[in-house]
């Protein structure tokens, strides 16, 4: 009963965020108090539709490169070949994750200009670290005994990865991504201060013309839409860690 | 011929093709004034050769050192040599290649120097993750390292590095910009650890309440940072008009106030729920044994709960103060102050060595606390190390 | 045939396998047993390649294990270990299919095998093929795991301590299984243990290593009778070894003409059984059916004490 109860609010948040991107105008009412001296209550500069389309497409296509690298990366330094490079690595997942995203895009702009590809770039390399953490904490824990298994069966080391490593290891990739995902979404915001195009440019207009609606608005589709990717993607963990059995996320 | 490829670091390949690739990029920019475009300066053109060669000879054998398998504390040691051979070297060139008496010309590293610098670092970091020091040991390490950053700007060596020329103009600003960043921190941590270790201890205890709070504090990680100052100056421009004293106190609309409370609204999350963890993480044996020698709810608490617990609330501490002083540069959109205000100025006027001076500091100090912290959680932790469930999420 | 030959495996200075020589029959059950540390379980990975040997030659049937790929030997040799390993990611059914796919068998075959093991291991292929490890209990997801071994229908079945986790109950009737199995197959079984009675319960031959050595290689009467070293008779335990020389032995052999009182007990049945049957009872002799079932002889205290001294 519960289950239903927060499934049907989540189901409201989603029909409230679609109506309010599609027809932002009827909500003028309800923001108008929040604005003084007559100004707009809803951003027109731009429309908010095609600002979250813009927002989301970057946040998916820097996960997307994210999560190829890192899941990548980690595959690599766990192989034996690879495992000189375990120690540096996680070293590096650690320093980088003191980073802050503010710093990150603020040094990506002076190699690459103002626009899409410093946010990008930044939300690239941010979305790196949770994920390869991930993907290194999902391939080094397997149990041992299905590892010894797998090798006592007679599977040899790609088949070894593809049917048994990378499968136990994937609803830790899946939270790995799903930090990535959430973290990006906000990070993406501050992309407008580099001229990004992203919902981001509501909330800095709202804080130049001090217009509490601006802020509120570009707050709350970024919540909105942070909330309801985050809880999809719990859904989709928990589904693929009873497949695995281990109850292993992140 | 195996024999001699078993010999071959191959951590020790990636610096050298870095550092390889860093002696013939530029190793200086010379601007003629700060916003135009700089223009590459090689190694021996950015210095007087004689530097130049030296400069060479040793990168060629710190490479030669990294390609080959060799005592780890030796590596360390001609790694550090490097990183301080090119400190050395790049304030060098700023003298250099600036003429006489010009005011305007600026230069700053260039992408030689970084790659050069990073391949060097990357060689330190790799040893020192293989040598796996003492945490007392990577504070000292730290220490040192800060040290002698500190002295070297103190001897005026990089005074004509671009970076440093945008910080003699605005010296004073800086000082008040850093002590602000650093109350934002710091004053939100604190006040973040007294509301929320209490709050965690309550969840703890009080089922119905752990998923609400929680599911709360969640929601508003999710609110983007820029958003999350913005919207607290309604309500907080509100009570300076209405609650009497309250302006005299600070609060005010725009300015450290909301971004205090924003700072302080991200960092409950890590704590309450660090704090929720370890207490979940006490073992239930102890647990028992503690109700079993007759203490009650609150010796419980004190005595065995609060000190298992301790090591992962002290994570959560980790985590919020790293967040907060990368999340305290997003207070400069809303006037709140910090090192923020040179990044966006910076990118305001797109002059990046402005950007650098308030990233740069952002960086190395959640680095420093970063460094600190895990050595101080591994300290209090030493029988249980690794056991922390901290949840290191960031939040923009 | 199994002709370990001088084998031994050593990691820098440490030898934990020192210099073993055995030759196991065809269809034999072999145990080796020893203290945590003896080398035993390492001796075991080196037949199926899980360790690379630092000298010596180990043949299957003549072939030198060394010259096949270690995948494909490992497809051909079965292979359980305790907490059984099972992938939790795939059903009961895909889990015992792995070698067979990986051998490429065709799908109809496979499926066929699947349920012939599972049947055989008293599981219903309907209710247990599409459960998931983590759905199964200790008892069932150990019988998964030697049907996945065994799956390929291999000749050499190797177990690594395949009982270790299971209580005391179910252990006792998966080695009723196992013997059942092993007779159905006739698949050559070795088997790494530290439980004596395991080991004279299951064992055609005991191996006992110590230190990375083979102390003794020998039949459970003969290791009863002549322990090789005083580490082997203390592992055996000096107390039990009249008990341990009855349970070895069946009871028709120490059956007499004559009647007795009471329930009678089956031929088949173990000395010790008799025994402890006559002691709790305060009979003086059991009435003892043969293989049709019909009392054949009795079986008296005394014939019984006789038997529990070496010959």
């Amino acid at each position: 009963m519960r289950v239903g109860l927060s499934f049907l609010i989540r189901l409201a948040v989603l029909l409230a965020l679609a109506t309010f991107l599609a027809r932002p105008e009827w909500f003028a009412s309800l923001l108008r108090p929040l604005t003084e001296n007559g100004a707009p209550p809803v951003y027109v500069q731009a429309s908010l539709l095609s600002l979250t389309i813009s927002h989301l497409l970057m946040v998916f296509a820097a996960t997307i490169a994210s999560t190829l690298v890192a899941v990548g990366l980690a595959i690599l330094v766990t192989r034996e070949s690879g495992r000189e490079f375990l120690p540096l690595s996680r070293s590096l997942v650690n320093i980088g994750q003191t980073f802050p995203p503010v710093a990150v895009l603020a040094l990506a702009v002076p190699m690459l200009g103002f626009g899409t590809w410093p946010t990008l770039i930044a939300l690239f390399l941010y979305g790196l670290l949770p994920i390869f953490e991930n993907t290194l904490t999902g391939l080094t824990t397997l149990p041992g005994p299905v590892m010894e298994a797998a090798r006592g069966t007679g599977m040899t080391g790609w088949q070894r990865l593809i049917k048994v490593e990378l499968p136990l290891a994937f609803p830790l990739i899946l939270g790995g991504i799903r930090l990535s995902i959430v973290i990006s979404l906000a990070t993406a915001t501050i992309g407008s201060t580099v001229a990004a195009r992203t919902l981001g440019e509501v909330i800095i207009a709202g804080l130049q013309s001090n217009n509490l609606a601006f802020i509120l608005q570009g707050g709350v589709v970024v919540a909105a839409l942070a909330v309801l990717i985050y809880d999809t993607l719990v859904f989709a963990e928990r589904l693929a860690a009873q497949r695995t059995g281990l109850n292993r996320t992140a | 011929m195996r024999f001699g490829l078993n010999r071959i670091d191959r951590v020790g390949v990636v610096v050298a093709l870095i550092a390889a690739y860093g002696l013939v990029a530029p190793f200086a920019l010379f601007r003629a004034n700060r916003i135009v475009q700089g223009e590459g300066r090689s190694l021996f053109s950015a210095l007087p050769p004689s530097l130049g060669a030296i400069l060479l000879v040793l990168s060629a054998i710190a490479i030669v050192m990294a390609l080959l398998r060799l005592p780890l504390f030796l590596k360390l040691l001609a790694s550090l040599v490097m990183l301080a051979v090119l400190a050395f070297a790049i304030g060098n060139a700023a003298g250099f290649l600036t003429p006489e008496g010009n005011n305007y010309a600026r230069v700053s590293p260039g992408s030689g120097f970084w790659l050069l610098s990073a391949a060097f670092a990357l060689l330190a970091t790799d040893c020192l993750a293989r040598l796996r020091p003492p945490p007392w040991m990577r504070i000292a390490i730290l220490t040192a390292i800060i040290a002698a950053i500190a002295f070297v700007l103190a001897s005026g060596l990089w005074d004509g590095l671009s970076i440093l020329k945008e910080y003699s103009s605005r010296a004073d600003t800086f000082w008040l910009e850093a002590g602000r960043h650093v109350t934002l921190a710091l004053g939100s941590l604190a006040v973040a650890a007294v509301v929320g270790i209490p709050l965690g201890i309550l969840c703890h205890r009080v089922e119905p309440a752990r998923s609400a709070i929680l599911n709360l504090l969640n929601i508003v990680q999710t609110i983007p940072s820029i958003a999350l100052f913005g919207i607290l100056i309604g309500p907080l421009s509100w009570v300076a008009a209405n609650v009497p004293g309250a302006a005299d106190l600070g609060i005010r609309g725009i300015g450290m106030a909301p971004a205090f409370l924003a700072l302080f609204l991200y960092s409950l999350l890590p704590m309450v729920a660090n704090t929720v963890g370890g207490l979940a993480g006490v073992p239930a044996e102890a647990n028992d044994a503690a109700r079993g020698v007759g203490m009650t709810d609150r010796q419980r608490l004190t005595q065995v709960e609060l000190p298992l617990a301790f090591p992962v609330i002290l994570t959560g501490i980790r985590i919020v103060l790293v967040q907060n002083i990368g999340l305290a540069t997003i207070a400069a959109l809303i006037g709140g102050g910090g090192f923020g205000v040179f990044v966006f100025q910076g990118l305001g006027q797109t002059a990046m060595d402005l950007v650098l001076l308030g990233a740069v500091p952002t960086v190395t100090m959640a680095f420093a606390a970063a460094v600190i912290l895990d050595a101080i959680v591994e300290l209090v932790a030493p029988a249980n190390a690794g056991s922390g469930t901290g949840r290191k999420e960031a939040t923009a | 045939m199994i002709e370990i030959d001088a084998i031994s495996k050593a990691y820098g200075d440490v030898t934990v396998v020192d210099n073993v020589s055995m030759t196991i029959d065809a269809g034999s059950i072999t145990v080796i047993v020893g203290t945590s540390g003896s080398g035993k379980t390492t001796l075991l990975r080196m037949i199926n390649r899980l360790v690379e040997p630092t000298r010596g030659t180990i043949r299957i049937d003549g072939e030198d294990n060394g010259a096949i790929a270690p995948h494909e030997l490992r497809r051909r040799i079965g292979y359980a270990i305790q907490g059984h390993g099972l992938f939790p990611h795939r059903t009961v059914a895909e889990n015992i299919a792995t070698v067979p796919k990986l051998l490429g068998w065709p799908q109809d075959r496979i499926d066929a095998r699947v349920e012939e093991l599972l049947k055989l291991f008293q599981l219903d292929p309907v209710a247990f093929g599409p459960r998931f490890p983590h759905e199964l209990s200790g008892g069932q997801s150990q019988r998964v795991g030697v049907a996945r071994a065994l799956a390929a229908e291999p000749n050499l079945l190797l177990m690594d301590e395949p009982f270790g986790a299971l209580d005391p109950v179910i252990r006792a009737k998966a080695q009723d299984d196992l013997l059942a199995i092993q007779k159905h197959f006739g698949t050559t079984i070795i088997l790494v243990t530290h439980d004596m009675e395991e080991a004279f319960g299951l064992a055609d031959r005991i191996a006992v290593m110590d230190g990375g050595r083979l102390l003794q290689y020998a039949t459970p009467t003969e290791m009863l009778a002549n322990p090789a070293t005083d580490f082997v008779a203390s592992l055996i335990g000096t107390a039990e070894r009249p008990f341990r020389l009855l349970a070895l032995n069946p009871v028709e052999k120490a059956m007499e003409p004559g009647v007795a009182e009471g329930e009678p007990i089956s031929g088949e049945a173990s000395q010790r059984d008799a025994l402890a049957e006559l002691l709790w009872s305060g009979r003086p002799a059991l009435p003892v059916t043969g293989k049709d079932g019909i009392v054949a002889g009795r079986v008296t205290v005394d014939s019984l004490l006789k038997q529990a001294r070496p010959a």
